[in-house]
């Protein structure tokens, strides 16, 4: 087991306009991405779990030609308004980089 | 069709850009180059306030170097969302410096100005007329949220590009433009199909994001029979397979999925095959064009004014007790406030804690901190910078002396890094627009103006 951030060449997030943010998660190659993809860790439950949103909020989609995963969900303040911790929304990958993968 | 090469100087307008990398792409004969001047990434206070992101030096270092470029090789000069955010004041300040440049530098040229700011009345017509939508996660527009608005722009698509070049504009400065469409303009009015064009405008938005290793760096595409082929123009990096297709994942809720006005840009299909250890052939995109033509509209409506202090501590009794501390600050804050006349009602006092739950608010999953520092912004909003300022001035002191148990050092609870230690931050503004609306035709709602330089 490894984690995201010992096993992923990308694990980053940012604004997709101002009232929701975009994580992508990729990886270096294809059998690693194939492995990640068939455990079913990297999932919408669990980023609703991570980021505390619903799991019909979470848009998660698998890219196979980018070797990579992309989950957008809504932001808890919209980009710039009272009590935004985060404008630009890039550091909010944060919480998935100790996820454990079966790799 | 042809090859129609484009080249892209940077991801914003005023980032810079190595002038050995322009002059690597200049001399592989593109056929239009440009920049994209923003976006609503870094918030709303722009739009709501009219001010530029980048500065005007900055920015006007950047064009003049293109101008330059453009003008030698008699090429079009293309920037989309001028000034960051695209409105009135923010496309008067780019076509200023263009004015400025061309009279400096004694040039001659045909310029197009594209306005994006949109007649509010227009927009409450279209609203009770049902053309116009919410995006995910935001409310339904209202008039009063159209009536708050400082101001609204729309995302103009590519058609007002293809008509300024087809009115032979040498130089094109837009409000606020979807950031691929002034390149997906000019590669579709060189008869390019729109899939490649634009797939191209989406990495060439970025700049040499695409590239490996990142950096404010220019790249060129080429639109061809085939697809695009993408490369940077600095030597020092290199577009791979991977770094082209993750960039297809950027600032968009779909990795697959791409909506533009008038249509969707889907790349499922696509395949990225290397054609040099630094040029990546992209093919298999498609484009599916709507039924219904639409652009985005984007607002934001005043707040009230911000006030903010910083400041920390490094006392591990007071870290220990922390909430219970700020809930004491508040209390004493909202007290004397009241004495000098502030209700509670009229300000929002936030203070963030760095070192705790700075970064991820109430997504934060660590509890408890293990820092032995925190570091602390004490934030006022109210109606008027004046009540912010004296809120936020009363905040401070009590940040500084509200006693706590087990306190050892009765002097001070805040180490304050500046003197003065208030800082007025100004007008406080919050996305209020952002929706969707149907055109009867692309160009309606963005006049062209020409002028002769």
């Amino acid at each position: 087991m490894r984690t995201i951030q010992q096993c992923a060449v990308m694990c980053r997030s940012k604004n997709a306009g101002p009232f929701e943010v975009t994580i992508d998660i990729a990886f270096a190659d294809r059998e690693t991405y194939e492995k990640v993809k068939a455990s079913g860790v990297v999932c919408a439950q669990l980023i609703a779990e991570r980021y505390s949103v619903a799991v019909g909020d979470v848009i998660f989609t698998a890219y196979d030609a980018g070797l990579a995963f992309k989950a957008t969900i809504p932001r808890a303040v919209s980009a710039g308004d009272f009590g935004d911790t985060d404008v630009y929304g890039c550091q909010q990958h944060a919480l998935l980089l100790d996820v454990e993968l079966p790799v | 069709m042809s090859n129609f090469r484009m080249l892209s100087t940077s991801g914003l307008l005023g980032y810079g850009f190595p002038e050995e990398s322009l002059r690597n792409g200049l001399a592989r004969d593109p056929h239009m180059i440009g920049v994209d001047g923003g976006s609503t990434d870094p918030g709303p206070h722009y739009l709501g306030s009219g001010k530029t992101l980048n500065s005007r030096r900055a920015m006007k270092r950047d064009i003049k170097l293109m101008l330059i470029g453009a003008r030698a090789h008699h090429i079009p000069l293309v920037i989309g969302s001028c000034g960051g955010a695209g409105g009135e004041p923010h496309l008067q300040v780019v076509a200023d410096i263009v004015r400025e440049l061309a009279r400096e530098e004694k040039l001659n040229f045909k310029l197009a100005l594209i306005h994006s700011e949109q007649d509010k009345q227009w927009v409450k017509d279209r609203r009770a007329a049902g053309k116009v939508r919410a995006l995910r996660g935001v409310p339904e527009l209202a008039d009063d949220a159209i009536d708050k608005a400082e101001r609204i722009v729309g995302m103009m698509g590519s058609e007002p590009f293809m008509a300024a070049l087809d009115a032979g504009a040498d130089v094109i400065l837009a409000g606020r433009s979807s950031d691929p469409a002034p390149w997906a303009g000019g590669a579709m009015r060189d008869q390019c199909a729109p899939a490649p064009s634009w797939y191209s405008g989406k990495l060439l938005e970025c700049g040499a994001t695409a590239a490996w290793p990142k950096g404010h760096d220019c790249l060129l595409v080429e639109v061809n029979a085939g697809g695009i082929v993408v490369e940077a123009t600095n030597p020092i990096r290199f577009c791979t397979p991977n770094s082209v297709a993750a960039q297809s994942l950027h600032e968009n809720p779909h990795p697959h999925l791409h909506q533009e006005p008038g249509g969707m840009l889907d790349t499922t299909d696509c395949t990225f095959t290397a054609v040099s250890d630094r040029a990546v052939r992209v093919e298999g995109m498609q484009w599916r064009p709507d039924d219904v033509y639409t652009v985005k509209l984007e607002g934001a409506q005043l707040l009230g004014h911000r006030a903010i202090t910083i400041c920390g501590t490094r006392d591990p009794g007071l870290i220990a007790q922390f909430d219970s501390f700020l809930e004491s600050v508040r209390e004493n804050v909202s007290t004397k406030a009241s004495a000098f006349g502030v209700a509670p009602e009229d300000y929002r006092l936030n203070i963030r804690v760095y070192g705790r739950d700075g970064v991820m608010g109430a997504r934060e999953k660590v509890k408890q901190t293990l820092s032995h520092e925190l570091g602390v912004v004490a934030e006022v909003i109210a109606d008027d910078q004046e009540t912010a300022n004296d809120v936020l001035a009363m905040a401070r002191p009590q940040l500084l002396h509200v006693d706590f148990p087990g306190r050892l050092c009765k002097e001070g609870n805040m180490a304050f890094p500046f003197s003065p230690s208030d800082i007025s931050c100004g007008p406080v503004y919050r996305f209020n627009v952002f929706h969707v609306v149907q055109l009867d035709d692309p160009l309606s709602i963005f006049p062209i103006e020409y002028e002769s330089l």
